[in-house]
């Protein structure tokens, strides 16, 4: 039964573990702007190395 | 996409014929950002969102102050030998297409090496390299893309600011602490006798009560603290009861742990602690793009021109003007001290201080007051007070910007608490002393069940939950407040003050009557072809409403500053001025702007300017007139007195020509009578009113841009609402009233078992829970109920 030590043991770590992530997650400004990060995931970054031909309005017709 | 609409703005660009790409643009501006954006390879900038842009203003000269290296190093946030970082304010920032420009900045320029935008603030924070690009290049390059920031005084010491996260920190680990000591608890709940458990029931408390340490001791220091300071000002506030239940709780359990007499009420104390600050988490909703706080400083600029008696320039800091100092106000710039004007044609918009968006017309020798702004090319002028001493700016110094509004109000929690405690500790005492005599084994064990059961919980949840829930339904409705005890304050007034200029007229609008002989058409193409020419505010407001005729070429056409217009077509003369201007002389004293009108040197009538009142006025104010009382103060003269009585109902009070304190000390006067007084304006010189007010709404035509410091700031556009919104305050109370018989209820059924000496730990971890999320439930549904009645 001193299985269960272990799982004790692994189950605090693991808990501790995602605390520890969130706590740093807060210090670094994570939850200080909750909008921004949002948009910014939706930029495509190859839009601007080759933006000619993937531009739609600037297209020139 | 439409042809005539400018690609870049979205401005009408029919007139123009400017096209760059197969683009029509509004004005050279908007085609140069396209350009340097096609250049640099950021069209993408369109695709995200249609004519995102702004027209580039010129700044030529403006940010000069950014030369003077001791401004520039307090505006650094960090400033390292190649990096530099700093935080600048951009009104402009509304869409995605900003944040992706502001984003790829280093695209623009390779000395800046990231920036981020913070959408909520509207900010965007730049890291970049100031030896090969000084901070005045960089808020140029902003400007020059039609991103102009705005650098105010009260970015002087920003720099530093500090960010409290400790609410979340608090809230993180309350949460988790909870989780685990649910878990750890669950095998007792279920009392299986046995080896197993009895075997492994030790280790599982410990580890609950070393996950609850931090709770009490972290998390809930807030509740001690404030119950502290309560008791030491004899105040039994609402932390009072919370914090001796927190206390009992962790005593209680860790002595039965310790005897093991017990499971302890871990669960019951981090769940109590966690859903409490789940409470405060809620309220506390702020509008990170409004600020509530503000002052001059918000207004006016870092720096300014400083002639030296060489007749050089220099940029120098404002605090550091001088009497006798002559300055050099640039068009655009805001006047931050008051003068003597010297040299150049002022025409200054005074609409920050008062709300009044006409602009006045002044000339060399007049004295200037801080806080207005300059429209009309550079001007010269004598520094006559310091900053501080300004006319404007001494209104800060009254007393009353240095009282914390909330501190001095006892809110509905705090004022049902006292009678709570002192309850609660009696029956606490009677069922101890009846236990005494009868079992006295059972006695203490009463005695902390009745403190932990009636710890409130769901009354300290009732609050914030309702409250917060009401922000959110009133942000919706364009109506910010600056925190939930705006709300209470709000359902309590009994006075409403109105500013006139701006507040409960438009800026936007004026309305034009005109008095005396018709004009033939003539007369009026002639008029409206003079007024073409004019640059004056009133010109172009008149031009605006007079009819479309042809237009003609003038023989003659001038301008006589501060007077008024004269001009020459064919054999046909026209004047249009102040009545002396136009020749006229009989005319009756009025006290309204009015435009004369003279053809052929013969007196014609008078075009008089009215503002133009919001929409709804009238049935607002005989709305609000049945449970209030109703005053107008407003700085200006009597002008619009007989066209308010009209207006109004009868019992509004109208007082004129009230000067900033004034108002202030009016509002303090009928304080001390007793009055809930909700003031409302827009200006700064209403800053002192709304400061001293119970409640100060500022109005506010457009949200994003400044306000003076205030309670609550209420689109303009929804001001005929203002009735409702208080209505809605008021059911606020009610609700909370009703979450508080709720909550009693649980609290009768939970002193049931301790009284009778039974309570279970899983009792108390039923409960607690229960009632509070029940709470939690009837306060949204019926928030949300009332809230659907606005419209």
């Amino acid at each position: 039964m001193s299985v269960i030590y272990i799982l004790l043991a692994i189950s605090i770590i693991v808990a501790v573990g995602f605390f520890i992530a969130f706590i740093v997650a807060v210090k670094k400004g994570q939850y200080d702007d909750s909008y921004t990060p949002s948009v910014r995931m939706l930029f495509e970054d190859e839009l601007v190395k080759d933006n000619s031909d993937k531009t739609i309005l600037t297209k020139k017709d | 996409m439409s042809n005539n609409t400018c690609f870049h703005c979205g401005l009408d660009a029919t007139s123009s014929t400017i096209t760059f790409d197969n683009k029509s643009f509004c004005c050279n501006g908007c085609k140069t950002v396209y350009e340097i954006f096609s250049i640099n390879d950021l069209t993408c900038y369109y695709d995200l969102q249609q004519a995102p842009g702004a027209t580039p203003k010129d700044v030529e000269g403006k940010y000069n102050f950014l030369d003077n290296a001791k401004i520039v190093e307090q505006l650094l946030e960090f400033n390292n030998d190649d990096t530099q970082i700093v935080t600048l304010y951009i009104p402009h920032i509304h869409c995605s297409s900003c944040i992706w420009i502001l984003e790829n900045l280093n695209k623009l320029n390779p000395a800046i090496s990231s920036s981020v935008v913070n959408f909520g603030k509207k900010n965007v924070r730049v890291t970049f390299n100031s030896e090969s690009l000084t901070l005045k290049n960089l808020v140029a390059l902003l400007s020059s893309i039609g991103y102009e920031p705005f650098i105010s005084l009260d970015d002087y010491s920003v720099g530093k600011k500090h960010v409290d996260r400790s609410l979340i920190y608090k809230l993180g680990i309350a949460g988790f602490a909870f989780g685990n000591v649910m878990f750890l608890s669950f095998p007792e709940y279920f009392q299986v006798d046995g080896f197993w458990i009895e075997k492994y029931k030790p280790l599982f408390r410990w580890l609950m009560f070393f996950f609850s340490l931090p709770v009490v001791f972290y998390s809930a220091q807030d509740y001690f603290i404030s119950a502290f300071k309560g008791l030491r000002s004899k105040i039994l506030n609402i932390d009072v009861p919370i914090a001796l239940g927190v206390l009992v709780l962790f005593v209680r359990s860790s002595a039965e742990i310790i005897f093991d007499a017990g499971s302890g009420f871990f669960d019951s104390l981090t769940g109590l602690i966690f859903f409490l600050l789940l409470g405060k988490f809620f309220q506390q909703k702020t509008y990170t793009f409004l600020s509530f706080e503000r002052d001059y400083k918000s207004y006016f600029p870092i720096g300014i021109t400083k002639i030296t008696l060489e007749g050089t320039e220099e940029s120098i800091q404002v605090y550091d003007i001088e009497k006798g100092n002559r300055l050099l106000i640039r068009n655009e710039e805001l006047i931050p001290v008051d003068c003597i004007l010297i040299k150049g044609t002022a025409r200054i918009d005074y609409s920050f201080v008062t709300g009044e968006s006409k602009t006045v017309s002044k000339q060399s020798g007049d004295k200037l007051f801080a806080g207005g702004k300059q429209l009309d090319g550079s001007i010269e002028v004598d520094v006559l007070k310091s900053v501080e001493q300004s006319y404007l700016t001494q209104l800060w110094s009254n007393d009353v910007f240095k009282k914390d509004k909330e501190l001095s109000f006892t809110n509905i929690t705090n004022s049902i608490s006292k009678r709570f405690t002192i309850a609660i500790l009696l029956i606490a005492l009677t069922a101890t002393s009846f236990w005494l005599l009868t079992d006295p084994s059972k006695a203490l064990n009463v005695f902390t069940s009745v403190l932990i059961i009636a710890c409130p919980c769901a009354i300290a949840l009732s609050a914030p939950f309702t409250f917060g829930n009401i922000l959110r339904i009133l942000g919706k409705k364009k109506f910010y407040l600056k925190n939930a005890s705006v709300i209470e304050q709000l359902a309590k007034i009994n006075t409403i003050i109105f500013d006139k200029t701006g507040t409960i007229t438009a800026n936007k609008e004026t309305s034009i009557n005109y008095e005396g002989s018709e004009l033939s058409l003539d007369e009026e193409t002639l008029l409206k072809s003079t007024l073409r020419g004019s640059n004056h505010p009133l010109s172009r407001s008149l031009y605006n409403i007079l009819n479309k005729h042809d237009i003609l070429t003038l023989d003659t056409y001038e301008e006589f500053l501060g007077k008024g217009i004269e001009a020459k077509h064919k054999d046909d003369n026209i004047k249009i001025g102040s009545a002396s201007f136009v020749g006229h002389t009989s005319d009756t004293a009025t006290l309204n702007t009015t435009v004369h009108v003279s053809t052929n040197n013969q007196y014609k009538g008078k075009f008089t300017f009215y503002n133009a009142y919001r929409k709804g006025i009238s049935q607002l104010f005989n709305t609000l007139k049945k449970e209030y009382d109703l005053v107008i103060l407003s700085g200006d003269n009597a002008g619009e007195k007989e066209n308010l009585t009209k207006l109004l109902p009868t019992k509004t009070k109208l007082l004129f020509n009230q000067k900033p304190e004034d108002k202030l000390e009016y509002i303090k006067y009928h304080q001390n009578e007793g009055a809930n007084v909700l003031m409302i304006g827009d200006g700064l010189n209403d800053a002192g009113a709304l400061a001293q007010s119970n409640v100060g709404i500022a109005i506010s035509e457009n949200v994003n841009v400044f306000s003076p410091a205030c309670d609550a700031i209420l689109d303009a556009s929804k001001f005929n609402q203002l009735f409702n919104y208080i209505k809605l305050s008021k059911s606020a109370i009610k609700i909370i009233k009703w979450s508080f018989l709720l909550s009693f209820i649980y609290n009768s059924i939970g002193l049931y078992f301790a009284v009778t000496g039974q309570l279970a730990p899983v009792v108390a971890a039923i409960l607690m829970p229960l009632s509070s999320i029940s709470i939690v439930a009837f306060t949204t549904i019926a928030t949300n109920i009332s809230g659907r009645k606005l419209n």
